[in-house]
């Protein structure tokens, strides 16, 4: 089972729903992993802690030119459709940053001067709190795109286990890869207008991914009516509400997870609410 | 000697466009025979390394030098590998600018602007 916790704005509540579900599923026994694809700042393992074991590296491919060989004629560069060589008369410029890896170029260069070679562009984690597997993916500072360690993340997503996706915040290229093919989509958001702005980009793009989904309004207050009318209006289910609460900022601030009890009521009826809408799919397959 | 002008506009009346990699035209100034070409940028709408698209499209015209006003590292690099010498525009106008450079009253632009500074009025950055 994959469920991904998504929200369009940053700062909902992504991080604290995903590592506390995952938490709380693992200690009430549950084969549960947490996968933070959040590579441009992954922060659940502030929260969850795990003991690294593994490290991995993500490489990508990159042309390499052979410049005794090449004939400097351009074609590579024309072909590229990412702008990412140019050729001139002192030799070809490779910009590393730009390539997206496609492969084109060494394929059309006439005298086979181009060969791919791997650079490092960041690495996965992977580790375990108590019985809880945790993983995350990092990229580099300084690099553009992270797309090509969520295509090594999404290998690990098994089936065996209940896989608890942390997706990056947004609406765009990443955020579809982490969410697609899931189950179910946690959307956390907050009752403010910016909060309902982002959760109406992040319905609709959910929806076009055909993944079921429910809201959770985190920082639940009295304004929660503006995410209540939106949802009402939508057909949409809100699943649960963590109230806007100081004890909760606090243990946040710290780095904490939230273990009281109170808390794990939250938690358990997000979960069951997810396991009602995925019977029902699975009923209505049959 | 062939002059590269960043333009907003397709003739030499036209205002200097202070980018390089996302201005709208390149106009042309053959010094010699005083022919002028225009050609568009097609870096301008270009999703990614539109300075590389720019400055690959000024490397094919055989240009001998540039004149603009902010050009980013990429740009910079293949301009510099093919040995083609950057100013910074001074005046307004293309023709301003040509003349200025005739005069050697332009000074060569040694460093790139910092990435992505094309973008500023769209991303507001």
């Amino acid at each position: 089972m994959k469920i991904s916790v998504l929200s369009g704005k940053g700062g909902t509540g992504k991080t604290t729903v995903a590592t506390n579900l995952s938490y709380y599923l693992s200690k009430k026994g549950e084969k549960v992993q947490y996968l933070d694809f959040d590579v441009e700042e992954p922060n659940g393992f502030i929260f969850l802690k795990p003991k690294i074991e593994n490290t991995f590296e993500v490489k990508v491919k990159v042309p390499q030119i052979d410049e005794s060989s090449c004939t400097q004629c351009g074609l590579c560069a024309k072909k590229c459709n990412f702008n990412a060589l140019s050729v001139t008369k002192n030799g070809v410029l490779v910009f590393e940053k730009i390539c997206h890896s496609c492969g084109l170029c060494s394929l059309v260069c006439p005298v086979n001067a181009i060969t791919e070679v791997e650079r490092e562009i960041g690495k996965i984690e992977i580790g375990y709190t108590d019985n809880l597997k945790v993983v995350r993916g990092v990229l580099n500072i300084g690099e553009p795109m992270g797309i090509p360690i969520l295509k090594d993340l999404k290998k690990l997503i098994t089936p065996d286990y209940i896989n608890i996706i942390d997706s990056p915040p947004g609406s765009s290229c990443s955020v579809v890869h982490s969410v697609e093919g899931s189950d179910y989509g946690i959307l956390v958001t907050e009752p403010t207008k910016f909060g309902l702005h982002d959760l109406e980009i992040a319905v609709n793009v959910i929806r076009q991914l055909g993944v079921p989904f429910g809201v959770v309004i985190n920082k639940s207050d009295e304004n929660d009516y503006i995410i209540e009318e939106f949802c009402k209006k939508q057909g949409i289910d809100i699943i649960e509400r963590i109230p806007f609460d100081r004890s909760i900022a606090q243990k946040y601030s710290k780095g904490e997870l939230l273990d009281d009890k109170i808390f794990m009521e939250v938690f358990e009826n997000i979960f069951s609410k997810i396991m009602e809408v995925s019977n029902n799919e699975a009923d209505s397959c049959n | 000697m062939k002059v590269c002008f960043s333009s907003e506009g397709r003739n030499l009346d036209s205002q200097l466009d202070p980018r390089f990699g996302r201005c709208k035209y390149f106009v042309i100034v053959d010094t010699k025979t005083n022919d002028i070409k225009v050609v568009e940028n097609e870096g301008l709408v270009s999703e990614h390394g539109a300075g590389v698209s720019a400055a690959n499209l000024v490397v094919d015209e055989g240009v001998d030098v540039v004149v603009t006003r902010n050009i980013g590292p990429n740009s910079m690099k293949i301009l510099t590998n093919a040995k083609i010498t950057i100013y910074e525009g001074k005046a307004d106008t293309i023709n301003s600018n040509l003349e200025l450079l005739k005069q050697d009253k332009l000074n060569e632009i040694k460093e790139p602007r910092k990435a992505h500074s094309g973008l500023q009025n769209r991303w507001g950055r």
